[in-house]
């Protein structure tokens, strides 16, 4: 009996510890699509990610902000779509939901169009922004053709799966 | 603003002068030029982007030429980059061309404006190795459509992070600063090209802001809207003796929402802005950013709560970078 106890107890515990890991792999996973997966969408650059202190690397000033919103990690990468567009997926990972909302907010203008993807999400003519939980996600590309927004919001969307 | 003819008029007036003088702006130094008026020049081309929307590298070209003609007085612009050339104290030394990528693919330097100002240089009989085109790294570079290349026998281009910083840590009122070596140990001259644009925290961000590309760590320069960040950088002995000109790209900018890449904000001015006073040059971009942002229903950026304040710094007494005052500014607009 007391064998089969400790067997019991064993065996639980490697189940929290197989639980725990596939918790942390899922948690390390990437938001960002691999190459095909978004149609016609290929992740063109090594993901790069910033701590918060080392953000004014990439946006410089603009960097101050996102700390005050409480942004906790920061992930980007680029994309090419089918030879044509050119883009670059932000991640931005908040402490909670209201500092990505505050920086949704504080970029909009009365251009903007609701896109329904997330928690809130805006599109312009060559962007998406959108919340989901803490993250926000900003894709910007460098380019604009008749497809941009539909090829865009594709992405978002693929972006959007993998919160 | 002057007209075409008050314009000629002041190119032929400002050329004969400059004949007497034997020189131009370059020659008089910081302290003449705060006591008498700051040349800007705003050169335009509406058609500088063509219809797919890219520029025109011929009309960049010619227009590069008409702002640096108008600029100095000298009607071939060979000769105005040869006179840039020995004023600046830059005869067979190397010459820095100080890029602005930081905003990313989009709203970078033009590579068009760069690779035509070395080749102007070439033509002017720098050698290809004497020209040095940087910025902070190869990101940066690369988002202005510029190639690295460290081949010192054709013109260079590297950033901050193959040359390294120095040890040094340098102290001027709030800054403290290590200077990049390509600043301190390869060039003789830099010549400034920021690219126009709004920002979040100083409000513009245009030729005295270029000058946090040139330190190890601009962010410590970020407080209080960057005053007196950006005055006191710009201060530093290094960058007032051999930041010797500003060719102003504002061919694209964004007027609302930088300094990052903001399509939805991006416009474009289709203009070179060029002088010395940096001083100058930021408060006429300043102008220009409020006029656009009213255009497009934006409050001013005083309204909006970040008037770049570090341009009424930079021309105190305490720093003495050059002129503010639109009086003292004499502007030429062709």
């Amino acid at each position: 009996m007391k064998r089969f106890k400790l067997m019991l107890a064993v065996s639980l515990i490697s189940l929290i510890a197989l639980g725990a890991l596939a918790g942390c792999k899922k948690k390390a996973a990437t938001p960002f699509p691999a190459s095909g997966v978004v149609a016609g969408w290929d992740k063109s650059s090594e993901t790069r990610t910033f701590e918060p202190k080392d953000l004014w690397q990439y946006i410089d000033g603009d960097s101050e902000q996102y700390i005050q919103a409480g942004v906790v990690s920061t992930s980007t990468s680029d994309y090419k779509y089918k030879g044509q567009l050119e883009a670059v997926v932000d991640v931005y990972t908040m402490s909670g939901p209201d500092g990505a909302q505050t920086i949704l907010e504080r970029g909009q203008t009365k251009d903007a169009k609701a896109i329904n993807i997330g928690d809130q999400g805006l599109q312009y003519a060559q962007s998406v922004t959108f919340r989901k939980g803490a993250h926000l996600v900003r894709i910007v590309a460098y380019q604009s053709n008749a497809d941009s927004m539909q090829s865009l919001a594709a992405l978002a969307h693929g972006v959007e799966a993998n919160l | 603003m002057t007209s075409r003819r008050e314009f000629m008029k002041e190119a032929a007036t400002g050329a004969l002068v400059l004949g007497a003088q034997k020189g131009h702006a370059l020659t008089r130094g910081l302290d003449s030029r705060s006591e008498s008026k700051a040349k800007v020049v705003i050169a335009r081309d509406p058609a500088l982007h063509g219809a797919d929307g890219k520029l025109d590298s011929a009309r960049v070209g010619s227009l590069l030429d008409r702002a640096i003609s108008a600029y100095t007085g000298h009607r071939r612009p060979v000769d105005a980059w040869k006179r840039l050339v020995v004023d600046g104290g830059a005869k067979d030394k190397v010459i820095g061309l100080k890029t602005n990528g930081l905003g990313g693919k989009g709203i970078s330097t033009h590579a068009v404006l760069v690779l035509a100002i070395a080749e102007r240089l070439q033509q002017a009989g720098v050698k290809p190795g004497n020209i040095l085109i940087w910025d902070r790294n190869a990101r940066d570079l690369q988002a202005c459509g510029l190639t690295i290349n460290t081949d010192p026998n054709q013109v260079r281009c590297f950033g901050s992070d193959v040359s390294g910083f120095e040890d040094a840590v340098e102290i001027w009122g709030s800054s403290r600063v290590r200077f990049s070596k390509i600043l301190t140990r390869e060039c003789a001259m830099v010549i400034n090209l920021p690219i126009l644009k709004d920002h979040s925290m100083s409000g513009v961000t245009f030729a005295m802001k270029n000058m946090y590309g040139v330190v190890e760590r601009p962010q410590d320069l970020h407080a209080n809207g960057c005053n007196p960040g950006v005055a006191d950088l710009n201060a530093f002995p290094t960058i007032r003796q051999k930041i010797k000109l500003t060719i102003g790209d504002a061919m694209t900018s964004v007027y609302d929402g930088g300094p990052g890449f903001r399509p939805e904000h991006l416009w474009q001015p289709n203009a070179l802005i060029v002088g010395e006073d940096r001083v100058a040059i930021d408060q006429i971009a300043w102008g220009i950013l409020d006029k656009k942002r009213a255009e497009m229903g934006l409050k001013t950026l005083e309204a909006a709560g970040r008037p770049p304040r570090y341009i009424a710094t930079a021309a105190d007494s305490a720093h003495a970078l050059g002129v503010n005052d639109q009086q003292r500014i004499k502007l030429i607009e062709i």
